[in-house]
């Protein structure tokens, strides 16, 4: 082939760049970022498709940073998000404006009433972030979460629908293990004030990777749904909980599940440990191989008609 | 360079093509050495004469033509394209039959090829490839994949005949696996590793049988080392994220990785003599136990205050206050 001498275009370049910063795996996009650079050759490129690629990475991996003043960790996320860089942790009642290509919080101030839900929902809100971060603090150590009022949060009182998000974000990173994972939940909960019901939508992601001379990544992820009453905000509070807590408990024992069945089942699927004579094969005798080839017709004839009896 | 190739290890593994052209697009200079040091998923093509298929790779390429190997003929042909000597391509005829039965004891299906070629040194280079769909679709007998893929790419660089005759064998394994059901939702697992292996064997035992040996010996420590040491991993990283009340069985993980991390020491220098292979070639299933049980261990789990491999540093967690758990004591892998 010969040499292909045009040049890629700015814009092109620009979307390659954001296509590898957008799909870093977890913990990783600053690793990625320095690659990137080098291969890239051109800064400013780079840092135009920076600054467009890093928020969609951060909302989208529920990346948790240390707020200054020692206020804990806030989200960010889509859900509290206020403006470009600015995301409400309602947990304290505060706003903090994010750099997102550095990865850190900026500066923090309070949010103002408008910012902020009524009163009557924030008594909701309250109750149920009170309770989710007992159980985070259990299930998920050194993860991070919080409830967002994403519908209705001007809610006066009782006769109206409103909707909230229990976001649950875990990363581990230890680069120099080459391991590095993460574990995201997204809890969507409406509230139906006609038929007194909450409606909960959960979706868990969970991935992993480990790259010491060799690269593996698990991605996984499931969707499920539950109801239950709606009551006065502890209880429903702890309704609420209760079911998250067990939704992911069992979403964390099928996980166990398809790993347990991976080495005996699911990977035979691919290559067998040992072929089903049990011993290796019998590379050094020719005249073997016929009569192996045919014995290998016959075991799996034979095998076709226990799986189709099975 | 080593910065694409760093990008090639961190970004998904099932994106690896288009990370790939996206690098090639981006540094069109070195796209010789890119192509030369990265693998991709394998291409099937079919015989134009017999209607079997054939892998597609580098070394059965030329220009844009593909050399099957059970016709001995480029598609779409080509003139003045190179060919193995008649003497070697006896061999590969060979090769390629023996190594079909390879296949069919080993995955069940499956499509292999094995091409060969004269190097410079008076030797051979010789290329065995396998690829598997496990899907359920595909050639997934029990049905249990969505999707499945396993590639194998086994290069045995085989010094001039002498009485012991230098293999150097290079092995890449790329796979990806998806399980999808409405109650755990959809699990994906996909990765590659790559190893060496080198030996000095009498040629009196033929090439093929050589070469066999250490294919099918290294094939099925990438295959071990995926699914305990590279998955293992993962599934560790997840129990660390959300730990359960019922234990994950960390312990036994630590085991076989410290097993599985000597091993692959061995695997990637060893320079085994004859009597060493050919005490070993009579291995059955009962003697890969016994390696484990060789391994000095002065009892079943991890003893209380024993230090197993590199000592946990706390600099090197990039959390603060992380609590120790016995995933921490595993040997990385030099």
């Amino acid at each position: 082939m010969a040499e292909d001498e045009t040049e890629l275009s700015d814009q092109q370049k620009k979307g390659i760049a954001k296509w590898f910063l957008i799909n870093a795996p977890a913990g990783e996009i600053q690793y990625v970022a320095k690659d990137l650079k080098s291969v890239l050759k051109d800064d400013d490129v780079y840092n135009e498709a920076a600054a467009v690629a890093f928020p969609i990475y951060n909302k989208s991996h529920l990346i948790y940073l240390k707020m200054p003043g020692g206020y804990g960790d806030v989200l960010v996320t889509s859900y509290g998000e206020l403006q470009d860089n600015e995301y409400l942790d309602p947990k304290t009642a505060q706003v903090v404006i994010v750099d997102h290509v550095k990865q850190v919080c900026k500066r923090v101030r309070p949010a103002t009433d408008e910012e902020l839900p009524s009163p009557y929902i924030e008594e909701y809100r309250y109750a149920l972030e009170a309770e989710l971060l007992k159980y985070a603090a259990e299930a998920y150590p050194k993860g991070s979460c919080a409830v967002y009022c994403t519908n209705g949060k001007d809610v006066e009182g009782p006769g109206s629908d409103f909707e909230f998000v229990v976001v649950i974000s875990a990363a581990r990173n230890s680069p120099h293990n080459f391991c590095n994972g993460s574990w995201r939940a997204i809890w969507n909960i409406e509230f139906r004030d006609d038929i007194q019901v909450l409606e909960l939508k959960g979706k868990c992601q969970v991935g992993a990777h480990y790259f010491e001379e060799g690269n593996v990544q698990l991605d996984a992820k499931r969707e499920c749904r539950d109801s239950t009453m709606f009551q006065g905000p502890d209880d429903t509070a702890t309704a609420v909980v209760h079911l998250i807590r067990r939704h992911e408990n069992e979403y964390m024992a099928s996980l166990e599940g398809s790993y347990f069945d991976l080495s005996d089942n699911t990977f035979k699927e691919l290559r067998r440990k040992l072929p089903v004579t049990r011993t290796l094969f019998p590379w050094h005798n020719t005249l073997q191989f016929n009569l192996k080839r045919e014995i290998a017709e016959e075991l799996r004839i034979g095998e076709l008609h226990d799986i189709r009896r099975a | 360079m080593e910065a694409a190739l760093g990008l090639m290890r961190r970004m998904p593994p099932r994106h690896s093509e288009t990370t790939l052209s996206a690098l090639l697009s981006l540094l069109p200079g070195h796209s010789s050495d890119l192509l030369s040091q990265v693998d991709l998923p394998l291409q099937v093509s079919s015989d134009v004469v017999s209607g079997q298929k054939f892998i597609l790779c580098e070394y059965n390429r030329d220009a844009d033509s593909y050399r099957s190997p059970w016709s001995n003929k480029y598609h779409p042909p080509l003139e003045d394209a190179p060919y193995p000597s008649s003497k070697l391509r006896q061999l590969e005829i060979e090769a390629n039959d023996i190594f079909t039965v390879y296949c069919d004891q080993y995955y069940e299906g499956g499509i292999s090829s094995v091409y060969m070629w004269e190097d410079d040194n008076e030797g051979f280079v010789a290329c065995f490839l396998v690829k598997k769909d496990g899907s359920k679709t595909g050639q997934g007998r029990r049905g249990y994949l969505e999707e499945g893929t396993w590639d194998a790419i086994h290069v045995i660089e085989v010094g001039p005949d002498e009485e012991m005759t230098r293999y150097c064998l290079t092995s890449t394994v790329m796979l990806s696996l998806t399980t999808d059901d409405v109650s755990s939702g959809t699990f994906s697992l996909s990765g590659s590793i790559r190893r060496q292996m080198n030996m000095n064997l009498p040629v009196a035992d033929g090439h093929l049988s050589n070469m066999g040996k250490m294919i099918e010996e290294l094939e099925g420590k990438l295959r071990n080392s995926l699914d305990q040491v590279y998955f293992g991993k993962t599934r560790e990283m997840v129990c660390t994220l959300r730990p359960s009340n019922e234990d994950c069985e960390p312990n036994t993980l630590n085991a076989f990785d410290l097993w599985y991390s000597a091993l692959d020491d061995e695997v990637s220098i060893v320079e085994a003599d004859a009597s060493t292979f050919s005490s070993s070639s009579s291995l059955s299933s009962s003697d890969y136990y016994d390696l484990y049980k060789l391994y000095k261990k002065c009892g079943p789990n991890p003893k209380n205050g024993e230090q197993y491999g590199a000592p946990f540093k706390e600099e090197e967690w990039a959390d603060e206050e992380y609590t120790s758990k016995p995933v921490d004591a595993i040997t990385p892998i030099e």
